[in-house]
């Protein structure tokens, strides 16, 4: 039973039980992290924008507006340490009419109280020069918004906790809690006992805090649509590109962000729906997202899409509120924290938060600094970022660096190996894709994913149930190529 | 970094690069360096292991893979040196190359280059097909590959979308297989694939044709569990209560392919917006003098052997560029008229013997092609049926061209 003892059960592997993960291992404790899906950042935490938000969204004074303002600051140090891109390419909220201009002012105000850096109102003109692209008549232009790749810091966040000491599961879900003097965790991989228990599930938090008798919460889920742009269009715009806000409450608007690499998301919709994990695409809200991608930005074509996706939002209000409401951090219980409701901005807030969580265990437990505390996490090497001089060092001190097994976003050999080979154990498509982008691109996997299984096999010898695309159940292949000839 | 110089790059080591290959040596060109990113040479047709290849240059049937040895036992035969699991990463106007191989990167600088990178499928994300993203929904050349050359079966109950021919050709491998081949679904009122494809693939399976539907939904978060097909009106939008769901594991996409051009682009190469390959000139030149396309890089084919003829002809007016045998008079432009989707070469010069290759707008019956000078009828091509699945190929006399304006070819 002491093997399965630990001081902090933390349940789901999103970005915000990732960045707790991370800061509790700077301390001498035990910490075990759950995650039901086959790898981290499965849910919400790999379904947005992956914008670092500069805070003059969020109502001040809320827990919203701290966290976003503290997150956002403490982002680049944090991406720097963890080997993720980060970058900081500004934003601008676009007012297409007079009407809209106010908005952009109310924008302003808000963010220069919660202390957004960097903020000015801008006119057609320097709208102009910034994206020429960009209809409009007015903008706020926010030069310190940023993007970064949510799956890579989420899986940065995770490496480095668990280079530090915390334990992470996979495939582990949550089945039952059971308190006493301590946590009792029932999962499908067995029982785990703990001092403390934070519940970061996510779109499932609700259900997480009502198996301990906590029922005053409901995840209303809000799903999120997205197209993705081929990266041929990327110079079509240099920064993010948002509209005012909608007066309703589901999200930020339609908008266009720059990625990390090279592509730009269009989206998200805002839709409230049945099911927290029916992340489906629909047809009318494909079109709809299309047609308002194409007001922002004429020059787009359906031609350009190469993949759409949905993420969902954890909202705790339903769709007739009239007042958006904050995240819960608390402890809502003895010893049991809860973190509910984390919607957008949670990506950037995820830092704060998790210094908050710390800051409540502190009030309770004393915490004693773990002095063999390394912050930093390499990143394994991305082949095509790298200049033509350094592709050739690699390259001759280890050949399969020259070995291109997806062409569209031009990994090698050796990085799909590299992410097979990813601490945390997760082997499947979307483990590689998430790490190193093969499949990514515009043949979406066409060409790679036969190599990709090849590499699979070399290096794992899996059986053909365990070649997954997403894990469990997402079977690739029925079986062999004669198998089904074989009862005739 | 290593450093070549070259006479002739080919980027591409498939029928087309194999085929200009060739073309180019026996026309004495002995520095030939053909860049191939698989570990085989052969392309695509290696997982093609179906018959059907080669009646027109061979005159007989073969399957991929033995059409694809004939030619690179040639290459073999004649010593042309090749590299492979090697990427060009860059390309530009100078022509210099950058290769990325399991050596090192090398830097190619070539007199004249070859394009003939084939094309990739169209996907799901193009055509944005609502609903979830389980396993279970592959591009039919995935799936080929998978079943023909990993020897992994891929589902057992396969809905296919479209019905160009690598789509009917995977639905009847399916049901060889002994899969269930429950519909194949197509948008157009007509198939996209070859005629002879429909009668041998579908209708001597049993396997149904829906025409004018498409699929609407995916259904299933971590295989497919099925999809939602239903009718389309006239401007492809999906019609409300004709809805219909098919309880599979699988989605087999055949919806198109897509010429690519990606290093094209870098090289600065025009492109024609409608066959998405590069313009090119009688003699299969681009835009950027000493750069040649030909094959699926320039227009898709449905033939491989039309594929071998044109790569033929690219070889050899590389071979003719390095030689400083190449004139380029090139200045008569040729253009689709009515019923025409689109005709090559775009320039021709007037002064040789030209063979067009062009694709028709739709299905019809007793129709003439007609090549004229403004009013001036300069021949007329008669066709008992046309089709846009088949490539219509003509030659033209350059007696037919002299002092010839524009060139424009129409459907009568």
């Amino acid at each position: 039973m002491k093997r399965n003892s630990f001081d902090f059960i933390i349940i789901g592997g999103g970005v915000v039980g990732c960045a707790i993960a991370r800061e509790l291992s700077k301390y001498r404790v035990k910490t075990i992290l759950l995650e039901k899906e086959s790898d981290v950042a499965m849910g919400i935490s790999g379904r947005n924008s992956g914008v670092v938000h500069a805070g003059f969204y969020m109502k001040p004074g809320s827990l919203k507006a701290e966290t976003n303002i503290l997150g956002h600051r403490m982002m680049p140090k944090i991406c720097h340490e963890l080997d993720v891109p980060y970058q900081e390419i500004g934003k601008l909220v676009v007012a297409k009419n007079e009407r809209e201009i106010e908005h952009l002012y109310e924008l302003k105000n808000n963010g220069d109280k919660n202390g957004t850096q960097g903020l000015r109102i801008i006119d057609r003109e320097e709208i102009k020069k910034l994206e020429p692209e960009v209809e409009g008549i007015k903008a706020l232009y926010s030069s310190t918004s940023a993007i970064l790749d949510p799956f890579i810091l989420n899986v940065a966040l995770s490496e480095n906790a668990l280079q530090n000491g915390v334990r992470i599961l996979l495939n582990t879900e949550v089945l039952s809690i059971k308190e006493n003097s301590s946590f009792l965790v029932k999962t499908n991989k067995g029982e785990f006992r703990s001092e403390f228990v934070v519940n970061s599930a996510g779109l499932f938090s609700d259900k997480i805090a009502e198996m301990v008798g906590i029922d005053k919460y409901k995840i209303y889920p809000c799903r999120g649509e997205y197209h993705i742009l081929d990266k041929n269009k990327r110079d079509i715009i240099r920064g993010m590109v948002y509209p005012v806000p909608p007066k309703e409450l589901g999200g930020l608007g339609v908008h266009l962000t720059p990625t990390t690499d090279d592509n730009i998301f269009i989206g998200p919709s805002a839709e409230y729906i049945e099911e927290v994990d029916d992340t489906a695409n629909t047809e009318q809200v494909m079109e709809k997202l299309y047609a308002e991608a194409k007001e922002l930005l004429p020059k787009i074509s359906k031609k350009d899409f190469i993949r759409s996706f949905a993420g969902v939002r954890p909202k705790l209000i339903k769709p007739t509120a009239k007042e958006p409401r904050d995240f819960v951090i608390e402890e809502s219980i003895d010893s049991f924290i809860n973190l509910i409701g984390i919607e957008s901005p949670g990506l950037t807030s995820a830092p704060a938060i998790a210094e908050k969580v710390v800051e409540i265990i502190k009030k309770k437990k004393k915490l004693k600094n773990n002095r063999k505390f390394n912050p930093k996490r390499k990143a394994p090497v991305r082949f095509s970022k790298l200049s033509n001089q350094e592709k050739s060092e690699l390259i001759k001190k280890n050949p399969n660096y020259g070995h291109i097994v997806c062409r569209c976003e031009t990994v090698t050999r050796q990085e799909i190996i590299d992410a097979l080979r990813n601490p945390l154990g997760s082997r499947n498509i979307y483990s590689v894709r998430k790490r190193c982008k093969a499949t990514c691109g515009r043949c979406q996997g066409g060409f790679c994913t036969p190599k990709i299984v090849e590499i699979m096999e070399e290096l794992h010898h899996p059986s053909i149930d365990d070649l997954t695309l997403k894990g469990n159940n997402s079977r690739l292949f029925i079986g062999r190529t004669k198998d089904l000839r074989k009862n005739d | 970094m290593i450093k070549k110089e070259v006479d002739i790059a080919i980027i591409g080591g498939g029928p087309t690069g194999l085929s200009a290959a060739i073309s180019a040596r026996k026309e004495g060109i002995d520095n030939i360096l053909l860049i191939e990113r698989n570990e085989n040479l052969g392309g695509i047709l290696n997982q093609c292991i179906h018959e059907g290849f080669g009646i027109e240059i061979f005159e007989e049937t073969l399957t991929g893979p033995e059409y694809m040895q004939r030619f690179i036992d040639k290459v073999e035969q004649l010593k042309i040196p090749y590299m492979l699991n090697s990427m060009v990463l860059d390309i530009n106007k100078k022509k210099e190359i950058i290769v990325c191989s399991p050596e090192d990167l090398i830097k190619v600088k070539a007199k004249a280059v070859v394009l003939a990178m084939g094309c990739r499928e169209r996907t799901r994300g193009n055509i944005c097909i609502p609903g979830t993203r389980p396993s279970g929904v592959y591009t039919a050349g995935c799936a080929q590959n998978f079943i023909n050359l990993k020897n992994y079966m891929v589902g057992k109950r396969v809905v296919v979308l479209g019905s160009g021919d690598i789509g009917l050709i995977m639905a009847r491998r399916f049901k060889l297989e002994g899969a269930e081949v429950l519909a194949v679904v197509e948008i157009l009122p007509y198939s996209s694939g070859l005629p002879r494809n429909v009668v041998q693939c579908l209708e001597d399976y049993d396997i149904p044709l829906y025409l004018k539907h498409t699929v609407v939904n995916v259904v299933g978060r971590k295989r497919v569990e099925g999809v939602i097909i239903a009718k389309v009106d006239e401007r492809w939008r999906p019609v409300k209560g004709t809805e219909k769901k098919i309880k599979c594991d699988t989605l087999l996409l055949s919806v198109g392919l897509i010429p690519e051009n990606e290093l094209s682009k870098m090289a600065g190469i025009s492109l024609d917006p409608i066959t998405n390959g590069s313009r090119v000139t009688e003699n299969l030149e681009t835009n950027i003098k000493g750069i040649f396309a030909c094959g699926n890089v320039l227009h898709v084919h449905d033939l491989v052997d039309y594929v071998t003829l044109e790569a033929e002809l690219a070889g050899k007016s590389a071979a003719a560029f390095v030689k400083g045998e190449l004139r380029n008079e090139s200045n008569i432009k040729v253009t689709a008229g009515n019923g025409i989707r689109y005709v090559l070469p775009h320039l021709i010069s007037g002064k040789n013997d030209v063979k067009f290759s062009l694709r028709v707008m739709c299905p019809d019956r007793n129709r003439k092609i007609v090549v004229k000078d403004g009013e001036k009828i300069l021949t007329k091509i008669p066709k008992m049926r046309v089709n846009p699945s088949e490539m219509i190929q003509f030659n033209l006399k350059k007696e037919y061209l002299e002092d010839v304006k524009e060139l424009r070819v129409e459907l009568e």
